[in-house]
């Protein structure tokens, strides 16, 4: 249980990092929070050649509130947000997930563009990302920077739309919006261990309190964060009364996988549940926005 | 930048339990394993070695982190802290005190990463509920104790910690 041997650099500069993935390619791997890079080195499941150690990039641990949206820096680690009352309050889906996100003793090191890179198909950041259609920015040396839609980012099973020369320096959370209620639940085996399901949800509610927006994403369920297709519940009043029909259309079409945690129908019988759960708390809090801009 | 080729050493320095250390680590050497061999910090405990068991916890530049799931040459110019730091039998620390008195240890395998844990999260969360104990034990694995003496010794050291 210890890594393969690898050639090891520590850039003080964006610049010299990025100039170090375009010479290796995919033989290097950037190390940022290595709480997903590491284990799997000392597994052996990974044994990259070059390991490019980013920790000591300057600058790149911001988090700012910018044009209505919340930035996370490359190397903001998910406990730097959690102590964030500002950043929390910027983006409640945020708030609601990260304590789920490993433990609190990994999410020391851990970071949040680190967990978006990764793109474990369970993890919390991912899913959150998507729901509130936030964007990725990536840089390389060659085609310096763009900005990816979280939608278009995760491919498949720790798969992203990254280059081998490309780096996430940042990502773009979009902030809470008047109208909007959110929601996040998550079942494990036991807390902090990877999700057997997990539900972020966003509703936006026009004053008149009909439903302009309803985003409901699982985790778990599939090779990358699944947004379910619920623009038919669109354009109208919904009750609690709706809230079952919306989360069976939600886990319609659905396949998740069956594993030593759990069999495919049970994922999808608890994929329902929490669903419903996350549809009910979310438009509760929508409700209560639109509450505080009636008065 | 700085650079070591997998064959070769670099010479890094840094603070262990108060005291300063200089020694030539190679890439692949994870700081729980610095920190057992060349700085003999056999508190250390080395579980899982993938961040699951939480055996190895310890503090470097303040927060509590898996010492598995770093590298040594990492740390250069860092302040690393071990269960060390806490006490000694004649002098306990009021966690290792609580920890005796309502048997929250058998083996003692997990204890010394429990404490690191305990003792960094109760200087940001002074007053924590069951719950965030609880929460904070997620992160750690005991096999002998079933956790709940193990959270109402942590609940009792902040209650003495507050007074």
């Amino acid at each position: 249980m210890k890594p393969a041997p690898f050639d090891y650099y520590c850039p003080r500069s964006l610049d010299e990092a990025l100039a170090l993935l375009a010479q290796y390619g995919d033989e290097a791997k950037v190390l940022a929070g290595g709480q997903s890079l590491v284990p799997a080195m000392n597994m052996r499941l990974a044994r990259p050649g070059v390991i490019v150690d980013v920790n000591r990039l300057p600058e790149a641990a911001v988090i700012e509130r910018c044009d209505g949206s919340l930035r996370v820096g490359m190397l903001a680690r998910q406990a730097d947000l959690e102590r964030m009352p500002v950043a929390l309050d910027a983006v409640p889906l945020l708030a609601q997930a990260l304590p789920h996100v490993g433990h609190w003793q990994t999410r020391n090191r851990g970071t949040v563009c680190g967990s978006l890179a990764h793109a474990d198909p369970s993890a919390e950041l991912p899913l959150a990302i998507v729901v509130l259609d936030g964007a990725i920015e990536a840089r390389s040396s060659a085609r310096g920077t763009r900005w990816i839609a979280a939608g278009q980012f995760f491919e498949s099973y720790f798969q992203t739309a990254l280059q081998n020369d490309e780096i996430v320096v940042g990502a773009s959370f979009p902030a809470r919006r008047e109208g909007w209620g959110y929601a996040f639940e998550e079942f494990a085996g036991r807390h902090g261990d990877f999700a057997i399901v997990a539900v972020a949800c966003a509703v936006a509610l026009e004053p008149n309190g009909v439903a302009s927006e309803v985003r409901l994403g699982l985790g778990g369920v599939a090779d990358k964060p699944h947004l379910a297709p619920l623009t038919a519940y669109c354009g109208r009043v919904l009750s609690q009364r709706d809230l079952p029909e919306i989360a069976n259309a939600a886990v319609a079409d659905i396949e998740p996988p069956s594993d030593l945690r759990g069999s495919a129908r049970y994922r999808r019988a608890l994929a329902t549940n929490l669903a419903q759960r996350a549809l009910t708390r979310a438009l509760a809090s929508a409700r209560t926005a639109c509450d505080g801009l009636a008065q | 930048m700085s650079y070591c080729s997998k064959d070769g050493r670099t010479t890094i320095s840094l603070e262990v339990d108060g005291k300063r250390v200089k020694a030539a680590v190679s890439p692949r050497l994870l700081l729980s394993d610095f920190l057992r061999g060349p700085c003999a910090a056999k508190g250390v405990h080395v579980g899982c070695e993938h961040g699951v068991c939480g055996a190895c916890t310890v503090r470097v530049d303040g927060q509590a982190v898996r010492a598995c799931l770093m590298l040594a040459i990492q740390t250069d110019g860092s302040r690393v802290e071990t269960v060390k730091v806490l006490g000694i039998a004649d002098a306990m620390h009021p966690l290792q005190e609580r920890f005796q008195a309502r048997h929250a240890l058998q083996c003692g395998f997990c204890t010394p990463g429990i404490l690191i844990s305990a003792q960094t999260y109760l200087r940001e969360h002074p007053a924590p509920t069951r719950r965030d104990i609880e929460e904070l034990l997620s992160g750690h694995l005991c096999r002998c104790t079933g956790y709940t003496p193990i959270v109402d010794a942590i609940l009792d050291a902040a209650e003495l910690e507050r007074r």
